[in-house]
Order: C-alpha cells, then sequence, then structure tokens
C-alpha cells in the first residue's frame, strides 16, 4: 500500500470513529432516543418478574465470607440539625412513620421495631458501580410492619424517606429517597436493618434504620429512613402540578438516569 | 487448452450478512458503554466480593514525585499508562477515569446513561444472536459452513494450514469456497462459546438473576469473578476483531466486503477454454 493511501485510510478511519462517537454522545442528549433507550428497563423488569421465582431468596453466606472492608457509598452523615440531635439522644425520640395509602397510619419507636419479628441474614450487597461487598443484617421485616398499618387496596408502591439529602437543590429534589413494588416489600429477606455485624447499625452504613432489599442493587438499600409511605404511583403530582415524590421515577439515583429496578 | 477463470460464488446467505453487520454495530455500542460502566470502579476481583486492597486489575491516578500519573496495575505488576488508562485527556484537562473518552458511551463520566444503552443493546445483542443461532441450526448453515469436515480434523491438515496462514498464503479456487479450519474453529469459538460467555456473566451481574439461578454464578467463583469474566471475554473479542479485521484486509479487502455486502464472492477456478 502506497502511503498516501495509507494516510488516506487512516484519515478517513478516525474521521468515522469521530462521527461514530460524536452520533453516540448526541443521542444521549436526545430526549426522544432516551425514551425509547428507557424501554428496555420495562422490558428487563416484566420479564424478570414473568422468569423468575418472586419469592425466590438472595444467596446468604456465611460469617468467614464477611467483608472487613465493607464500603460506605452516598451520604455517610446526614448534615441535617434534626438527625444530629436524634443522634446525639442515641435516637431515644426516634419514630418510624408510616402513612400515605394505609388504613390506620403507625408510629414505632426504634424499642418497639426490635421486638418485631425480625430476621437475620448474611448477604452480599452490590453497588451500581460494579463492587460487591459481605454484611451480616438484622432487622425487622417489612411486610408484618406494613400489615400493622394495613394497606389499602390501592397501594402499589412502597416509599422510603430518608434523613440525608445527597445534594443540595432549591425545590429539595436532592433529598435521598427510595422505592420498591410490594412483590419485593413483601419478600421474606426485605427488612429494616438496625444491625450490622452483630452490632448497632453505624451511622455511615444509615443509622438507626436501613432498608436491605437483597435482589436490588446498593442504591435502592436506603439509610437513614425516617418515613415510610405507601402509594399508588411514583409520578403522582400534587394540586400545583408539582411532582409529589422526588422528580417522578421513584428515587433519587432513578431521577438522576439511574434504573428503577435494579435487580439487574 | 486451461486458463483461470473467476467466478462469482454465492458465499453468505442474506441472514449472516444482517445478522453479522448488526453484530458490528450492536457489539460496539455495548464495548463502548461496558467500558463506561467498567470506569464507575476500575478494579477487578475474582470470587463473590472484593477485595479492595487487592484487584487483580486497577486503573487509577497516582501522584508520583508531584505528577500525576495513570497507573494500570495487573497481578503483581504496574504500568505507567498516563494519557490512555488511570488519568487521561488532552493536557490540562486530564481527568481521572479507567479508560479513556474516546473509547466510552458517552464520552463523558455518566454510568446511569452507560447502563441505559448496555441493557438496551443487551436485549438487541441477545435477539440478534438467537436470531442467527436458530437459522443457523435449522437451516444447516452452522453443520455444513462452520463445522470442520473430517478431512479438516486431520492433524497433518491443521498444521498445514497453520504453516500457510503464518506466511499470508490463504486457499484459492475450489479451496476457498469454504471456510478453512482455522476460519472454523475461530468462529465457532466466538459464536459458541465467547458471545454466548458475555450473555450469561451479564446475567450473573444481575442480583434478581443470582437468587433465581443461583447455581449459575458458582461457576465463575461469585459475583465478581463473573464481572472479571465479563471483561475478559470483551477482551478477547476486542482481539477477534482486531485479527479479522486484518486478515479480511490481507485475504482481498475488497472481494470479502463484497461478500458480506451482497452475498457474492469471487473465486478463481481452472477452467478448459471452449
Amino acid at each position: 500500500m502506497s502511503t498516501d493511501r495509507r494516510h488516506w485510510l487512516k484519515g478517513a478511519g478516525a474521521a468515522l470513529a469521530g462521527l461514530w462517537l460524536a452520533a453516540c454522545d448526541k443521542l444521549t442528549q436526545d430526549p426522544r432516543a432516551v425514551r425509547v433507550l428507557r424501554r428496555a428497563e420495562t422490558l428487563t423488569y416484566r420479564a424478570q418478574r414473568a422468569a423468575t421465582d418472586r419469592r425466590a431468596l438472595a444467596r446468604e453466606f456465611t460469617v468467614a465470607d464477611i467483608s472487613k472492608d465493607f464500603r460506605a457509598n452516598g451520604s455517610t452523615r446526614p448534615d441535617s440539625e434534626a438527625y444530629q440531635a436524634m443522634l446525639a439522644d442515641n435516637f431515644a425520640d426516634y419514630r418510624l412513620v408510616i402513612d400515605g395509602l394505609v388504613e390506620q397510619p403507625r408510629r414505632f419507636s426504634l424499642g418497639e421495631i426490635r421486638a418485631m419479628p425480625a430476621r437475620s441474614q448474611i448477604t452480599r450487597h452490590d453497588c451500581v458501580e460494579g463492587w460487591s461487598s459481605i454484611g451480616k443484617w438484622k432487622g425487622a421485616r417489612l411486610g408484618p410492619l406494613l400489615d400493622l398499618a394495613g394497606l389499602k387496596p390501592a397501594a402499589r408502591y412502597v416509599v422510603f424517606h430518608c434523613a440525608d439529602t445527597l445534594e443540595q437543590t432549591l425545590d429539595g429534589t436532592g433529598q435521598y429517597y427510595e422505592s420498591i413494588d410490594l412483590i419485593d416489600a413483601y419478600h421474606p429477606q426485605t427488612i429494616l436493618a438496625y444491625e450490622m455485624n452483630d452490632a448497632t447499625l453505624p451511622v455511615r452504613h444509615g443509622a438507626p434504620l436501613r432498608l436491605r432489599v437483597e435482589r436490588q442493587l446498593g442504591y435502592k438499600q436506603a439509610k437513614y429512613v425516617m418515613r415510610i409511605e405507601v402509594v399508588d404511583r411514583l409520578d403522582g403530582v400534587d394540586e400545583s402540578g408539582r411532582t409529589r415524590l422526588g422528580r417522578g421515577r421513584g428515587g433519587y439515583w432513578p431521577d438522576r438516569g439511574y434504573e428503577w429496578y435494579a435487580g439487574i | 487448452m486451461t486458463g483461470k477463470t473467476k467466478v462469482l460464488i454465492r458465499r453468505h446467505s442474506v441472514v449472516t450478512r444482517i445478522t453479522h453487520w448488526l453484530n458490528v454495530a450492536v457489539v460496539s455500542l455495548l464495548l463502548m458503554s461496558g467500558l463506561q460502566i467498567f470506569n464507575a470502579h476500575p478494579a477487578l476481583y475474582w470470587g463473590a466480593k472484593s477485595t479492595f486492597a487487592e484487584p487483580w486489575l486497577s486503573m487509577s491516578k497516582q501522584e508520583i514525585g508531584g505528577e500525576a500519573h495513570g497507573i494500570t496495575t495487573l497481578g503483581g505488576l504496574t504500568f505507567d499508562t498516563t494519557g490512555v488508562f488511570g488519568w487521561s485527556g488532552k493536557a490540562g484537562m486530564r481527568e481521572v477515569r479507567g479508560f479513556p473518552a474516546w473509547a466510552t458511551l458517552p464520552s463523558w463520566r455518566d454510568l446511569g446513561s452507560g447502563r441505559m444503552w448496555h441493557f438496551f443493546l443487551a436485549w438487541l445483542f441477545v435477539a440478534n444472536g438467537l436470531a442467527y443461532w436458530l437459522w443457523g441450526l435449522a437451516g444447516g448453515h452452522i453443520r455444513k459452513d462452520m463445522l470442520p469436515t473430517r478431512r479438516q480434523l486431520r492433524l497433518s491438515h491443521i498444521l498445514h494450514e497453520i504453516g500457510t496462514h503464518a506466511r499470508f498464503r490463504f486457499p484459492k479456487g475450489d479451496e476457498a469456497r469454504s471456510y478453512n479450519v482455522i476460519q472454523k474453529f475461530t468462529y465457532l469459538a466466538v459464536i459458541a462459546v465467547v458471545l454466548p460467555l458475555m450473555v450469561v456473566t451479564g446475567l450473573c451481574m444481575s442480583p434478581g438473576f443470582n437468587a433465581t439461578v443461583p447455581w449459575l454464578i458458582d461457576l465463575f467463583g461469585g459475583r465478581q469473578g463473573a464481572r472479571s469474566v465479563h471483561f475478559i471475554c470483551a477482551g478477547l473479542i476486542v482481539a477477534f476483531v482486531l485479527v479479522h479485521v486484518a486478515l479480511v484486509i490481507v485475504s482481498g479487502a475488497w472481494n470479502n466486503m463484497r461478500a458480506m455486502i451482497t452475498g457474492k464472492y469471487a473465486i478463481e477456478t481452472e477452467r478448459e477454454a471452449a
């Protein structure tokens, strides 16, 4: 091959690669393209729910498998005054609120939650970033807790409102929250953990209560859970037309482009 | 008298051609969005959990003598990969990232968008692969074109083919009507082993899927093992494509491209002139 031709080929190759990259970047910023790409998430969710055993348990490990270097991502210490005050008081005044589409809104102290049907499990925590850590969790099963409040027939999702603000925003959408469907809410391994590795749940891992929904990724495991709200939809709006929950996609990270269903 | 005549034979069926080019696009985008996802935690481990202090592969930025360097570690080895892995970008605008901007989709750091692309494309990839396999098994493409013949499996033949390949001498005439034994082995390794492994190891990183099919992840020693095998297989695909494209070019770029686009492939045959 002559040098001229080789140069030409190289130039053409680089130009094509550049165009390809620019086109992909453009599509990523095009709302219509994103809408099409996002359809795959619904397909994945439906396919997993249809093809897999809804009651199947996540793998449980042995004490020997527990990570000594379990990472803490996201907030590691909520800075709100209310949280700091509760922490200083060892969460004596903490009350978990359960409301929304329930027959009887409830408030539980930590002592009451610790007295409820509990479960211990040694499970793998998979961060969306790609790493995994194994830890032991003990907590109150969410299902019986919800039954104490009694779900109304319209109930579809369980929303967890958290004490931490991960991003400072004017409209308050930087407040951490997450949500799951009723299949995961009533899954036997879904607990509100108050112990980690046989010790009181540390602040960096979500004290006083952290959701464990073992068949989904780490960002679904909401820390610093303050209030549980039962809803019929995640994208509902109030009278003034503002989304009631964050930006309407069911969670802090889903609002920022991550899948709501994080079983993948 | 005898002379050489060029004849056009039917080389690739329309199904092969469509699935091939769809795969080119889909696998390229899967690779790039996959590197975006890798960049969220550019380190690999074996087993079920991450042993953060001992990855078998890692890319990071390190300060050496007051200067930033991209450092890649592989096993016990350390490489300075400034500008490519760990620390890359235009001078003055360098950033910490596993793979550089030109290799990822999107080019900027955005794990959410990378996952959105990756899982959309994964469905296309699986649908395309299933279409190819179903048609290949039912229509006889796998049996007739991909499986080596008894003659091709003879050791002497295999050694001979390796020898001629090493000298860039490719089959001509009637020999060129079908894939040679090295081609068959390579293509089979890709379509029957590496590409399906990508799907399986990909699924093994899904915590929902793990709960349903817990034994599958054990084949890879756990989730971090599955993530490592996923990465290694992606590397094997890149290696295959590099060799494949190089051989396409040296063994008759135009003829090969025409065959994969129009289906027609030119071979030279000895023919008695009338």
